[in-house]
């Protein structure tokens, strides 16, 4: 049994952030939250229906990125970025030249992602959020091998986002170093 | 029948269920299988065309006709399995698979040894033996599939997916007997139709037939029971029993 | 519709990259129906007798040999464990990689159906059958092997496995292509055995997508 004593809820303008060690089931909670597992035992609500009663207008509200950052390598940035428009079916039009000037990618827009550096990898996977209308973001380790700049335009980003009514659960080793004012942190433990 | 079905979805229910089940079953298929298959084969007249040959129809016919019973049993399991997310009827399927495949493989080598009396050769590519090998085909594609995962979970699921498709080919098993007119004799007992066997033999072939299914619920019960256990190894129910020895 | 040719021309363009990925199965289609003469002789009666049951066991093998590698990318980088939490697009991504898995696969083996009826001497009445076999056979097996991949996709050994779940499902098509072919060989009549072979396809039609899309699922659950 991977979680005990587990009650956890996160409204519009929160963000919830997961803490724990290697192997304590961060990766596993975010996935159960995010509707690909089913916990064992234990309710999941979306507003007040059980989350598997209305699983649609959940994963329609839902941006899930896992701990594989869904880049294709062999496709460039742009087409990257252009698939996953594609999948959200976003109804506004992308500049995706844009975007990716915006993200510290100018000039990287064109070359296989297979070529790009792991932070920048992490950042074409990153660029659906700026980009996409949906409400909860569930982010597993969205922080990962990008640097310092990068971290920081992030996590203001999530500031807009959660000014505009958005909700974020993610997971991370790091301290977050911008103020959040609704920030709940839940560390796992395990217990053996 | 959905309201007295439905506790034994629960594991520790259907556990305690087979474990009471079990023993009857088993004696109960034992006895039968004795008494059908000593009966058939020293108390029945001898065929006027086949002679004594004939007799292994008590094994052949019986294991055929539940290498197709357990595999629809088992797509049945499965298709609960996928549509209501319950385990514990996944763990009913993939209890099946290795009673089906050993049926089927029963089915297949008697099949074999009535042939070489009969037809002169041990392997004819007739319509019905070969759709029984397909039949063995998909019941190991199931077991391999099955175990096929690092995640045992992911394996069960996705062997109980593929015995929901494959459940499409039992149709095509029995009309493809219709569809090549082939060398094997057609179907000895119908329903429908006066039975072509005579009554003294027929007697002992039912005897026999109704043991193999009793003996696949028995052992059922029996790789249920395990599934069960080896499943919810980490549940307090189970270190209670666990206990309690 | 706007996503699934979004999708599609994603499939296209990585086909485009990675050329070996159907261009490897082809060859080794040509490279078998090459050696199957060599094996059994140049005997034209004994090549046109085996031709049907030839091609399309030739054509299983090279389709299950495209199959493998399917999903495994988009697998592993995660964009299918996304797709799936997304719910919505999901069917798109299964309809892409099946029409493009057919294009790439199923539709050169009909073009090439010209040279297999060369290579194994099957005449033309023969050869309208062959090729019309093919046309509708291939579809079938694309969707055969694309649930095969769906299923394994997350399967500690792909390969063998693979082709132990599709035999079986594919041995109704095998039957009534090559007997098609056989009939018009003879100059009897084959539509009856295309019909089936139709209906067939079309109930594969209804039903594959979607078991493909549980098969993902289940695959990242």
């Amino acid at each position: 049994m991977l979680f005990e004593q587990l009650d956890l809820s996160v409204a519009a303008g929160q963000l919830l952030q997961i803490a724990g060690k290697n192997g304590a089931g961060k990766s596993s909670l975010l996935r159960i939250l995010a509707g690909l597992a089913q916990p064992e035992q234990g309710q999941l609500y979306f507003g007040t229906t059980p989350l598997r009663q209305v699983m649609p207008e959940f994963a329609a509200n839902l941006c899930y990125i896992g701990h594989q950052s869904g880049v294709h390598e062999q496709l460039t940035a742009r087409e990257n970025i252009r698939f996953w428009h594609a999948a959200t079916a976003e109804p506004q039009a992308i500049d995706d030249y844009a975007l990716l000037g915006q993200l510290g990618l100018a000039g990287l827009e064109d070359i296989p992602c297979r070529m790009l550096s792991a932070g920048q990898q992490r950042r074409v996977s990153l660029a659906r959020l700026w980009f996409t209308r949906r409400q909860l973001w569930i982010l597993d380790e969205p922080f990962t091998a990008l640097d310092q700049a990068a971290i920081t335009m992030l996590q203001q980003h999530f500031l807009l986002h959660l000014q505009q009514g958005g909700a974020i659960v993610l997971t991370t080793h790091q301290k977050l170093t911008l103020v959040f004012e609704q920030l709940i942190s839940l560390e796992l433990a395990y217990r053996w | 029948m959905f309201k007295w079905l439905h506790p034994l979805a629960k594991p520790e229910t259907l556990y305690h269920f087979c474990r009471l089940c079990y023993p009857w079953l088993m004696a109960a298929a034992l006895l039968l299988l004795a008494l059908g298959n000593i009966w058939g084969l020293a108390f029945t007249p001898p065929d006027y065309q086949q002679g004594d040959s004939y007799r292994i129809i008590h094994l052949h016919v019986p294991s055929a006709i539940m290498s197709m019973g357990t595999y629809s049993a088992m797509a049945i399991a499965a298709f609960t399995a996928l549509v209501w997310q319950v385990k514990t009827a996944q763990w009913a399927a993939l209890a099946l698979a290795p009673i089906g495949a050993v049926y089927t493989a029963i089915a297949l080598l008697t099949g074999m040894a009535w042939g070489k009396p009969m037809w002169g050769t041990w392997w004819v590519w007739d319509a019905r033996l070969t759709s029984e090998l397909i039949l063995l085909f998909l019941y190991l594609g199931v077991i391999a599939l099955s175990g096929a995962f690092s995640d045992r979970q992911t394996g069960a699921k996705a062997a109980s997916l593929l015995a929901v498709v494959g459940v499409i080919n039992l149709p095509i098993i029995h009309f493809s007997v219709e569809w090549w007119n082939t060398l094997h004799q057609g179907a000895s007992i119908t329903k429908f139709a006066r039975p072509s066997i005579d009554a003294s033999m027929l007697w002992p072939l039912l005897i026999s037939i109704l043991a193999f299914k009793v003996l696949m619920l028995a052992l059922l019960c029996l790789r249920l029971r395990t599934a069960i256990l080896v499943n919810e190894q980490h549940r307090p129910w189970v270190k209670a029993l666990a206990g309690e020895r | 519709m706007v996503t699934l040719g979004c999708f599609i021309k994603r499939e296209l363009r990585l086909l485009a990259r990675q050329k070996a990925d159907w261009l490897n199965p082809v060859l080794f289609f040509v490279i078998v129906l090459t050696l199957f003469p060599l094996g059994v002789g140049p005997e034209p009666n004994l090549l046109r007798l085996m031709a049907p049951g030839v091609v399309w066991i030739a054509a299983l093998l090279s389709v299950l040999l495209a199959a493998e590698r399917l999903f495994k990318d988009d697998y592993r980088n995660g964009v299918i464990e996304q797709l799936v939490a997304a719910r919505q697009p999901l069917l798109s991504f299964v309809l892409a990689k099946l029409i493009t898995n057919w294009l790439s696969t199923g539709l050169p083996l009909v073009l090439l159906s010209p040279l297999v009826a060369l290579l194994l001497n099957v005449d033309s009445a023969a050869f309208a059958a062959l090729a019309l076999t093919l046309l509708l056979g291939t579809p079938l097996l694309s969707l055969l092997s694309v649930l095969g991949a769906a299923l394994t996709v997350s399967a500690d050994k792909g390969g063998i496995l693979l082709a132990l779940l599709i035999l079986p499902l594919y041995i109704p098509l095998l039957i009534f292509a090559s007997a098609a072919v056989e009939a018009a060989s003879m100059a009897m009549p084959y539509q009856g055995q295309l019909a089936i072979m139709l209906a067939m396809l079309l109930f594969a039609l209804a039903l594959v997508p979607m078991a493909v899309q549980s098969a993902l699922k289940l695959n990242v659950s």
